[in-house]
């Protein structure tokens, strides 16, 4: 198991996945661990939102990210959830070590941004109890269209 | 057969149709009523291996998967 990636069914256990991670690797001498935890907002009358995920290509995705990581000696880190996440709990973690600050910096800054447009993820509001895709939100995956 | 799996919010089940290339594909999609709408927007991956041009030969066995527009966080 790829223990840098981990999904969880509903809300993330932000404690416990951060503090894992935080004692994992706080003694392999990175000197910046920078981490991001998205929290799902109360807006627009939802109750949640719902998460479908398809797992290989993620995989292979946070795989590239790592490979471009490891070139400036520093670590990706993500969890996600699948299925509902109701609101003001946690859906997201990712995480940056490096060495270097600046390098966590700007790394976390790309890693978050790319995961947005590019990882193949799925967003649905939960509105009385049921799901509605969140297209206006959505992202159009870069070279998209190809079969049209 | 090529198996082709519609990810995510298009609701539609899996088909296993005999095609040769994503062209094939492509013109059996655009009679799609539910799928048809959904082409524009949607990227594409063969056996997993996101691309990014049709001029692609699929074999006995091989995957197609679309993926419409994401969102994740």
């Amino acid at each position: 198991m790829n223990n840098k990636l981990q999904l969880f069914e509903g809300d993330l256990p932000v404690e416990q996945i951060t503090n894992t991670w935080y004692d994992e690797f706080r003694n392999s001498n990175y000197g910046a661990i920078i981490t991001f935890v998205g929290v799902v907002r109360d807006e627009n009358g939802i109750d949640g939102l719902s998460f479908d995920i398809y797992e290989p290509i993620l995989n292979s995705w946070f795989d590239t990210w790592q490979v471009k990581a490891n070139k400036q000696n520093a670590i990706v880190l993500m969890a996600h959830s699948k299925g509902d996440v109701l609101n003001h709990k946690s859906s997201y973690i990712a995480a940056v070590c490096s060495p270097q600050r600046r390098v966590a910096l700007e790394l976390i800054d790309e890693f978050v941004e790319d995961f947005k447009k590019s990882a193949p993820i799925w967003k649905y509001d939960i509105i009385n109890g049921e799901r509605v895709y969140a297209q206006d939100r959505s992202t159009v995956i870069n070279g998209a269209g190809i079969l049209k | 057969m090529v198996t082709i799996d519609f990810l995510g919010p298009i609701n539609k089940d899996s088909l296993h149709v005999d095609i040769k290339n994503l062209n094939e594909l492509s013109e059996i999609l655009k009679q799609d009523e539910v799928v048809s709408s959904w082409l524009g927007n949607c990227a594409v991956a063969v056996n997993d291996m996101m691309i990014n041009t049709k001029d692609i030969a699929l074999n006995d066995g091989d995957k197609v998967s679309l993926l419409p527009p994401v969102c994740g966080g």
